[in-house]
C-alpha cells in the first residue's frame, strides 16, 4: 500500500487539521481558548476507555467522545459568556490544567501511568474522510448568515447584540461545537498512538494547536488547515531539526506576533 | 402609543443619572430628546434598547414591557437603534454590515447553513443581496457597498449603522446623535433620510445637539436636565420655553433672552440656540 | 498539627508571593500578563543551584547570583519578544502571546542544557531544626522567610520612597502621562521587568533549597500558582499580590494534610478559575480593567 512513513504523516497531518479547526471555530467567534488540549484529553480518554475497557465498537465510541467533550465544552462555555480577553485565555488555561489533573488522578484510566491497549481503528480514509466533510462545512458556514453572525461577534458583540444576536446562544453552541471536534481529534488520535497519558494534553499540547492556527493566520479556515499541515510537515521536512521543533514554534509565536501588526482577530478573510 | 416610559430612574452607585422620566412616544412621529451633555440622553437610550437596566420604573413597548430585557429581544421586539460612537462591524464591508441586520428575520438560519448547495443558496443569497443594497441606496452608500466599513468616512460610516439598524425591520428607531460632526450638506442629506424613514412608516426617537435639525424635523421635543425632564412639546413651544433656555443657556442669559424674546417672539431665543450649537 | 501545617503553608506561600509580587509589577506596568514569568523563576532556581554547586557560593551567594541572573534574562526577554510588539498597534493581547512563546522557548532551553530530569540542590542548610513546643521550624524554612520578607520590605521601600521607584508606580499608573511627565518610562519598564524577574529569581533558589529538587518544567507550575495568587490579590495590587501567594501556599499544604496530595497543583487552578467567575478584580480589586 503506502509507504508507512509517508501514511503516518498524512494520518497526523489529517489529525491536526481537525485539532486546528477545532480551535479555528471559537476563535472565529472571538473565543481565545488555550485549553483545547483538555477537550482534546476528553475525547481521547472517553473513546479509548470505550473501545479499550469496555469493548465498545470504534465508531460510536468515537462520537461518544466528541459529545463529551461537547457537553463538557458547553459548561465551560456558560461561565465564559461573561469573560473576555486576558481573562478568559486565563480561565481556558486553567480549565485544561484541571483536565489534566483530573486524569492524572483518574484510577479507571490508569491515572499517571495512562491507557495503553487501545486498538488501532484509526485509518487514513476514515481522517480524511473527516477532513473533507470539515472543509465542507466550513466552506458552507463562511459564505452562511451564521457565519457573518460569528463574524460579527468578533468583531463587536454590543453591536451584534443590538441587532438581535442572542449571543449567549451562539457564544456557548460554537465553544461546544468547537469542544466536541477537538474531542473528535482526541478519539481519532488515541486509536493511532494506542497509548494515552494525561501528560500527552497539558498546556504544550493546548500552545501547540493555537500555534498551529496562528501560523495560518487566523482570519481564514483555509489559513488554520495551512498552519496545521505546516506545523506537521515541517519537522519532519527539516529531519535534523526534530528535537528543536517546541524551540523554534515557541520563537515563531514571538517572530509572528512581532511581525503580525495588524493583530490576531479581526484579520481580513 | 408605541413607546412609554414610565418614571424611569437610573442610579449608578450614588450618582443618580435619570430621575422619574416619564416619556411617550406616538406612532409614526419624529421624537427628539434634548438637553445640555450630561443630561441623561445617552443613558436613556441605553436603557430603552436593553444595554441597562433601569433602576427604577417600565418601558412598554407596544403596550409589552421590556422593561431590562436583553437588547437582542428588545430588538426582535421591532426596536433598533445606532450608536454616538459608531459600532460597525470592522472587518466586513458595507453590504455585509446591512446583511448582519437581516438575521434576525431570517426564517431559516442555522439548518440551512450546511444543507445548502452553492446553487440553491443563490436564491436565497440573492434576495438578501437585493434587500441590503435596497438599504444602501436609500442612505445613498450604494456605490459603496463593496467597501470595507472600517474605510468609510464618519458621515457614511453613521448612515451605514442605520442601513443595518433597518435591515432589522424595526417598528421605532433610536438614533443617538445621528449628524455629530457632518457639515451642513450632509445634515440636510441626513434630515430628508429622517423623512423618507416616516414614509416608510418608522417612527423615530432621536437625540441631537444640532438644533436647527431638531426643530425642523420633530414633532415632538423632550428636554431634559440633570436627568429629569424639564419641558416637552413641539418645537415651537420649546424654542420659547424659559426653562429650556436656561438649561442651555444660563439664567442671565436666559432672563435676557426671553425679555428680548417677548419684544421678537422666537427670533432671539432661536438664535441663541442656534449660535449655542455651533459653537 | 493545624498551626504547624498553618506555618509551612506560609513559608510555602512566601515564594509564591515573590513570584505573584512579580506578575503584579510587570501587569501594573505594561498591563501584561507575562506568562513566561514561571519560566524566568526557573532560570534563576537553576542559576543558583549551578552556583551553589560549582562555585559554593552557599546559600546568601546563590540568592545573589540567581537574583542577577533572572533580572537579566527578564531584561532581555522584554527587550526582544515584548518591546518590538508594542512598538507596533497590534492586538492587545499580541505581547502575551508572545510571552507564551518566550515561555517554550526558555523551557526548551533549559531541558537541553540541564537534562529534562529533575536535580537535586546540595543540602547546603545543615542544621538542627528548632522546636517550639509541638512546633517544627527548620533552619531552611527561616530562611525563606527571612529573605521572603526582607525582599518584600525593601521593594516597599524601593517604590515608596526612592525617586525612581516612585517612577515606577507612575509609569504603572499610566505610561502617558508619566511619558508626557518626562519620566524615561522606557527605563522604568526595563527597571520593573529587572526587579521582577529578579524576585522571581530569588524565589526560584529558595524553592530550590526547600524542596530540593527542581527542574526544567517547575516554571509553569509555580507560575500558574503566582499567575493564581495575583488574581486572587487583585490585578495590579502589590500587596493583594502577596496576601494571595500566602493564601495559597496555605490551602495547598493544608489540602495536602487534609486531603490527598495529589491534587494540590489543581487548587490553584481552581482559585484562578473561581476568581474570575466570582470576583474577577480579586480581593482588592485593581484599577485597571482588562478587556479583550
Amino acid at each position: 500500500m503506502i509507504d508507512p512513513y509517508l501514511e503516518s504523516i498524512l494520518i497526523f497531518s489529517g489529525i491536526n487539521i481537525i485539532l486546528a479547526l477545532s480551535l479555528y471555530l471559537p476563535i472565529s467567534a472571538g473565543l481565545l481558548s488555550l485549553g483545547h488540549g483538555g477537550f482534546m484529553a476528553i475525547g481521547a480518554y472517553m473513546s479509548a476507555a470505550c473501545t479499550a475497557l469496555y469493548g465498545l465498537p470504534f465508531l460510536p465510541s468515537l462520537v461518544l467522545g466528541a459529545v463529551m467533550a461537547g457537553l463538557v465544552g458547553a459548561i465551560v462555555g456558560f461561565p465564559a459568556l461573561r469573560i473576555k480577553g486576558v481573562y478568559l485565555i486565563i480561565l481556558t488555561m486553567g480549565f485544561g490544567e484541571i483536565t489534566r489533573v483530573f486524569f492524572l488522578n483518574f484510577e479507571p484510566t490508569g491515572a499517571a501511568s495512562g491507557l495503553g491497549g487501545i486498538p488501532p481503528d484509526t485509518t487514513l480514509a476514515l481522517v480524511w474522510f473527516i477532513v473533507a466533510i470539515l472543509l465542507f462545512g466550513f466552506f458552507q458556514l463562511r459564505r452562511s448568515r451564521l457565519g457573518r453572525v460569528m463574524t460579527a461577534i468578533r468583531d463587536d458583540e454590543l453591536a451584534a447584540e443590538v441587532i438581535g444576536i442572542n449571543l449567549a446562544r451562539i457564544k456557548v453552541a460554537v465553544f461546544a461545537a468547537g469542544a466536541a471536534l477537538g474531542g473528535l481529534g482526541g478519539g481519532l488520535y488515541a486509536h493511532y498512538a494506542l497509548f494515552i497519558d494525561p501528560a500527552q494534553f497539558g498546556f504544550h499540547r493546548s500552545a501547540e494547536i493555537f500555534i498551529m492556527v496562528l501560523l495560518g493566520g487566523m482570519g481564514n479556515y483555509l489559513g488554520a488547515t495551512l498552519g496545521a499541515i505546516v506545523f506537521t510537515v515541517l519537522p519532519e521536512v527539516l529531519r535534523g531539526l526534530q528535537d528543536w521543533r517546541m524551540t523554534l514554534f515557541g520563537s515563531l509565536l514571538v517572530i509572528l506576533m512581532i511581525v503580525r501588526p495588524w493583530g490576531l482577530i479581526g484579520a481580513r478573510r | 402609543m408605541l413607546l412609554k416610559l414610565d418614571k424611569i430612574t437610573k442610579t449608578f452607585s450614588g450618582y443618580s443619572a435619570l430621575t422619574d422620566v416619564s416619556l411617550e412616544v406616538k406612532q409614526g412621529e419624529v421624537h427628539a430628546v434634548i438637553g445640555p451633555n450630561g443630561a441623561g440622553k445617552t443613558t436613556l437610550f441605553n436603557l430603552i434598547s436593553g444595554v441597562l437596566a433601569p433602576t427604577a420604573g417600565t418601558i412598554r413597548l407596544s403596550g409589552v414591557d421590556v422593561t431590562g430585557k436583553r437588547p437582542d429581544h428588545v430588538t426582535r421586539m421591532g426596536l433598533a437603534r445606532t450608536f454616538q460612537g459608531v459600532r460597525l462591524f470592522q472587518s466586513m464591508t458595507a453590504l455585509e454590515n446591512v446583511q448582519t441586520g437581516q438575521f434576525i428575520r431570517d426564517k431559516n438560519r442555522l439548518l440551512s447553513t450546511f444543507t445548502s448547495l452553492p446553487g440553491k443558496t443563490g436564491k436565497a443569497e440573492r434576495a438578501s443581496r437585493d434587500a441590503a443594497m435596497e438599504l444602501l441606496t436609500l442612505v445613498g452608500l450604494d456605490k459603496h457597498h463593496k467597501l470595507i466599513a472600517g474605510d468609510l468616512a464618519l458621515a457614511d460610516q453613521r448612515r451605514l449603522e442605520i442601513a443595518r439598524a433597518l435591515a432589522t425591520k424595526p417598528r421605532l428607531l433610536l438614533l443617538d446623535e445621528p449628524v455629530a460632526g457632518m457639515n451642513p450638506t450632509e445634515v440636510n442629506d441626513a434630515a430628508r433620510l429622517i423623512k423618507q424613514l416616516c414614509e416608510r412608516g418608522i417612527t423615530v426617537l432621536l437625540t441631537e445637539h444640532h438644533m436647527s435639525l431638531v426643530m425642523e424635523i420633530s414633532d415632538t421635543i423632550t428636554v431634559l436636565n440633570y436627568g429629569k425632564k424639564i419641558a416637552e412639546g413641539d418645537p415651537a413651544s420649546i424654542r420659547n420655553n424659559p426653562l429650556v433656555l436656561e438649561a442651555y443657556l444660563g439664567s442671565d442669559v436666559a432672563a435676557h433672552s426671553a425679555h428680548q424674546a417677548a419684544a421678537a417672539p422666537g427670533e432671539q431665543a432661536r438664535s441663541e440656540l442656534i449660535a449655542q450649537e455651533d459653537r | 498539627m493545624l498551626i504547624q501545617q498553618m506555618i509551612n503553608g506560609l513559608m510555602l506561600g512566601s515564594t509564591y508571593a515573590l513570584i505573584a509580587i512579580g506578575y503584579t509589577l510587570i501587569f501594573g506596568v505594561l498591563n501584561l500578563v507575562h506568562l513566561a514569568h514561571g519560566e524566568v523563576f526557573m532560570i534563576g532556581a537553576f542559576v543558583g543551584l549551578y552556583a551553589a554547586m560549582f562555585l559554593e557560593t552557599g546559600v546568601f551567594g546563590s540568592i545573589v547570583i540567581a537574583i542577577i541572573a533572572a533580572a537579566a534574562v527578564g531584561v532581555l526577554v522584554e527587550v526582544l519578544a515584548i518591546r518590538p510588539i508594542r512598538a507596533r498597534n497590534g492586538h492587545m493581547l499580541a505581547p502575551m502571546i508572545s510571552t507564551i512563546g518566550v515561555g517554550i522557548v526558555l523551557q526548551e532551553l533549559a531541558t537541553r542544557f540541564f537534562g529534562a530530569e529533575q536535580v537535586g540542590f546540595p543540602s547546603a542548610m545543615v542544621g538542627a531544626p528548632w522546636h517550639f513546643g509541638s512546633l517544627t521550624v527548620t533552619p531552611m524554612q527561616m530562611v525563606i522567610l527571612g529573605v521572603s520578607v526582607a525582599l518584600m520590605a525593601a521593594l516597599h521601600f524601593f517604590v515608596t520612597r526612592t525617586k525612581v521607584g516612585m517612577a515606577m508606580r507612575a509609569t504603572a499608573e499610566s505610561l502617558i502621562i508619566s511619558h508626557t511627565l518626562g519620566i524615561r518610562t522606557d527605563r522604568t519598564i526595563l527597571l520593573t521587568f529587572a526587579v521582577a524577574s529578579g524576585l522571581g529569581g530569588a524565589a526560584g533558589v529558595l524553592v530550590g533549597f526547600s524542596f530540593n529538587a527542581i527542574s526544567p518544567f517547575m516554571g509553569i507550575d509555580m507560575g500558574i500558582k503566582g499567575l493564581a495568587a495575583m488574581l486572587l490579590g487583585g490585578l495590579g495590587n502589590i500587596y493583594g499580590a502577596a496576601l494571595g501567594g500566602l493564601i495559597i501556599g496555605v490551602v495547598e499544604v493544608l489540602s495536602v494534610g487534609y486531603l490527598s496530595s495529589s491534587y494540590r497543583d489543581a487548587f490553584a487552578f481552581v482559585i484562578i478559575i473561581g476568581v474570575l467567575l466570582v470576583r474577577p478584580q480579586g480581593i482588592f480589586g485593581a484599577r485597571h480593567h482588562v478587556e479583550g
